[in-house]
């Protein structure tokens, strides 16, 4: 018997009984529907949330300088300055997992508006990258400072809200200038709140500004943590004009004469930064980040292999096992649910297909009658109950994929269209159609033709 | 020429423990384009002997040759195409499926024979079969739709439309009031006389046998009457059943 016919014949069948066929099928369209609509909703809430968590800095990778050793006696890391700018912007042009760099300059030091002052956990001078960094370009008011203020170590900076409660107490500070270790500077912005950290560190009492500016105008030593301002408030020295402008110069390196540059193409001394603050492309690409970031940092401070590195690269560990188990927890939650719908819809299909083959007993004696072999009988009832499952299925994909159209479109839920999930529909569906219909199919082919045909 | 012989059949079913025999060693012949009647009352064993001759079933014992091949060792599977290719069967219910236009009850048959026919083909022979027992004008009628006596003959159409050499008809005119019986019956002889097509009604009615050629009488699962054919080739269905007498 040929596959055309034998479609043919369980099309026919089912077309006797449209509305019970409709019925049994609703079962499945529910089951697929519900599957299709959750992993869509799913995986848009899922990717939801990575995003959220990862707003919380799980893809930072910090890069700081290396360890300083004397004699067995290490001074922790951070104590050697090794890192410069330029490390910064190489790193986000030749790593490709890397999404963004900002270089860091810290220093700690008393800030002081009016008759107010407070002295900020963090005082960072940094690039606007550093923003896009640490996820932070929602500013409650004002602009961040760009790249030009960068270049021409203007005296300009963001507050965090903490700082701004603590100096101006309800007065906007935007435009007003505040002291940071007798540097004036103009108020041009005010982050938005981010809280705690995990640790409870206030994330909001900092103080943001170009990293030139920190570096030649406020601190010029790396890796001050330690309060200056107690140690330079009763200095006169410190008021002098050369203090405010030291250096003087704009470029980051001493001039070189010709002959220097010919004779030794490195910088004799070259400006180093506390830190640079990267993020990864994705959750998944911190591992390649981290050996991208090594291996520009190696060739680019000329370690040779079997030389140990003269930097650390840290890694949000904790927020990223949060991260990969939040997101295998709602996939594993999703299949829970799609596997109890569709078992539901499988057992209505086989109820209904042992009512068909009970209903239709005569039918199947005289099928047998006139020269149908059990074999077929099978096959026309098991391919009635997978036609069923699949077209239940293809409704169901239907159903969902409109059922999530219409939660984005009224709630603006997240949503994702999952190719998986639909392909895995389809397969589910005709699974369920073989398993829950081969029962009946099976009871009605080992029918008695003569007992089927007297049946009434 | 002989087209069934049937050699000392026993059929004996088993209820719970106890052994209920049906068949008492049936022997009978039948000869290629005979129109034959089996007669009995009811628990006669007539069904049983209907259902072994339909392929149906398997005797407990004994011989079935039909057309030159011992069919009672055959399996399931080869028993179906052997009921395909060679047998009609016409019932007293009529048994079409509901709900399915005549056309495609008569063509349900051709989808389980082994040479397949095109949709096309199949289609054309089933209107043919259909045009012969005068029912050209309800090609698309679903069965609820005719009269007894038309679903009578969209039954016969479906027994002949694989070209059956035997058709099997068991109490075919049981639903049908008399007038209708009456050309049921005539077509069945047309069908004998014309196409040369062996007819076994199975029945209890005196004047459905009497259109019969011969009558095999059965009873107490022993035939009693007419097992072979007669020297005359013909048989009186009138004449009464001899007391005791064997095959």
């Amino acid at each position: 018997m040929k596959a055309y016919h034998v479609i043919r014949n369980s099309m026919k069948g089912l077309r006797r009984n449209p509305m019970r066929a409709m019925l049994t099928t609703l079962g499945i369209i529910i089951g697929v529907g519900a599957v299709i609509a959750m992993m869509e909703i799913g995986t848009g809430s899922s990717s939801a949330i990575q995003k959220t968590i990862s707003s919380m800095g799980a893809n930072v990778l910090l890069v700081l300088p290396g360890t300083a050793a004397s004699g067995g006696v290490s001074f922790g890391s951070g104590s050697i300055a090794t890192l410069t700018p330029a490390d910064g912007e190489a790193i986000l042009r030749e790593c490709p997992s890397v999404l963004n760099a900002a270089p860091v300059v810290r220093a700690r030091t008393q800030v002081v508006y009016g008759n107010r002052n407070w002295v900020p956990s963090g005082i960072y001078g940094t690039t606007p990258a550093f923003l896009d960094v640490r996820d932070w370009n929602n500013l409650f008011e004002g602009e961040p400072f760009t790249d030009r203020d960068v270049l021409n170590a203007n005296k300009v900076c963001l507050l965090g809200q903490t700082l701004v409660r603590e100096l101006f107490q309800g007065e906007s500070p935007i435009g007003k200038e505040i002291r940071v270790k007798n540097v004036l500077f103009r108020v041009v912005g005010v982050l938005g709140s981010k809280g705690a950290n995990m640790m409870g560190h206030d994330q909001d009492d900092i103080l943001l500004a170009p990293w030139t500016t920190i570096k030649y105008r406020v601190t010029g030593s790396a890796l001050s943590n330690t309060n200056q301002s107690t140690s330079s408030g009763s200095a006169a020295s410190m008021n002098t004009l050369s203090d405010l402008y030291p250096g003087g110069q704009p470029g980051l390196y001493p001039e070189k004469s010709e002959a220097q540059a010919i004779n030794n193409p490195m910088p004799v001394r070259f400006t180093n930064i506390d830190q640079i603050l990267t993020s990864a492309a994705s959750t998944g690409e911190i591992e390649s980040a981290i050996e991208q970031i090594k291996e520009v940092l190696r060739e680019r401070h000329r370690i040779r292999d079997g030389e140990s590195d003269d930097f650390n690269i840290r890694d949000m560990t904790e927020m990223t096992k949060t991260l990969t188990s939040t997101t295998t927890l709602m996939t594993n939650l999703l299949l829970c649910v799609a596997m109890i719908s569709l078992v539901v819809g499988g057992v209505g299909i086989m109820n209904i297909m042992l009512v068909s083959v009970t209903e239709r007993t005569r039918e199947i004696g005289l099928r047998m009658a006139v020269g149908a072999r059990a074999r077929d009988i099978l096959r026309q009832f098991l391919v009635e109950a997978v036609v069923l499952c699949l077209v239940g299925g293809a409704m169901g994909i239907l159903l969902g994929h409109g059922g999530s159209y219409f939660v984005w479109l009224f709630l603006r839920w997240p949503v994702e269209t999952s190719p998986g999930a639909i392909a895995a529909a389809v397969l589910v569906s005709a699974g369920v159609g073989i398993a829950f219909g081969f029962y009946p199919a099976w009871k009605a082919s080992r029918m008695d033709p003569i007992e089927a045909l007297r049946y009434e | 020429m002989e087209l069934i012989q049937l050699r000392d059949i026993y059929k004996t079913y088993s209820i719970g423990e106890m052994a209920v025999p049906v068949l008492k060693g049936v022997s009978l012949t039948v000869a290629q384009g005979e129109l034959v009647a089996l007669m009995g009352a009811s628990g006669s064993g007539k069904s049983t002997l209907m259902n072994i001759l339909g392929c149906l079933d398997r005797p407990s014992s004994g011989e079935y040759w039909l057309d030159g091949h011992e069919i009672s060792r055959l399996d399931a599977d080869q028993r179906a195409q052997v009921r395909n290719r060679m047998l009609g069967f016409v019932f007293q219910s009529f048994n079409l499926l509901p709900r399915t236009s005549a056309l495609e009850n008569v063509a349900m048959p051709l989808s389980y024979t082994a040479d397949h026919l095109s949709e096309r083909e199949a289609r054309k022979r089933a209107r043919e079969i259909l045009c012969r027992v005068g029912l050209e004008d309800r090609l698309d009628h679903e069965p609820s739709r005719l009269s007894g006596g038309q679903q009578q003959r969209v039954a016969i159409a479906r027994a002949l439309v694989n070209s059956p050499s035997i058709l099997l008809a068991d109490e075919p005119t049981g639903n049908l009031d008399s007038r209708t019986s009456e050309e049921v019956l005539s077509m069945f002889q047309q069908l004998n006389e014309n196409d040369g097509i062996t007819i076994i009604l199975v029945t209890h009615d005196m004047q459905v046998a009497r259109h019969a050629r011969r009558v095999i009488r059965i009873h107490d699962g022993l035939i009693m009457d007419g097992a072979f054919v007669s020297p005359e080739g013909q048989c009186d269905p009138s004449v009464s059943i001899s007391a005791g007498a064997g095959q």
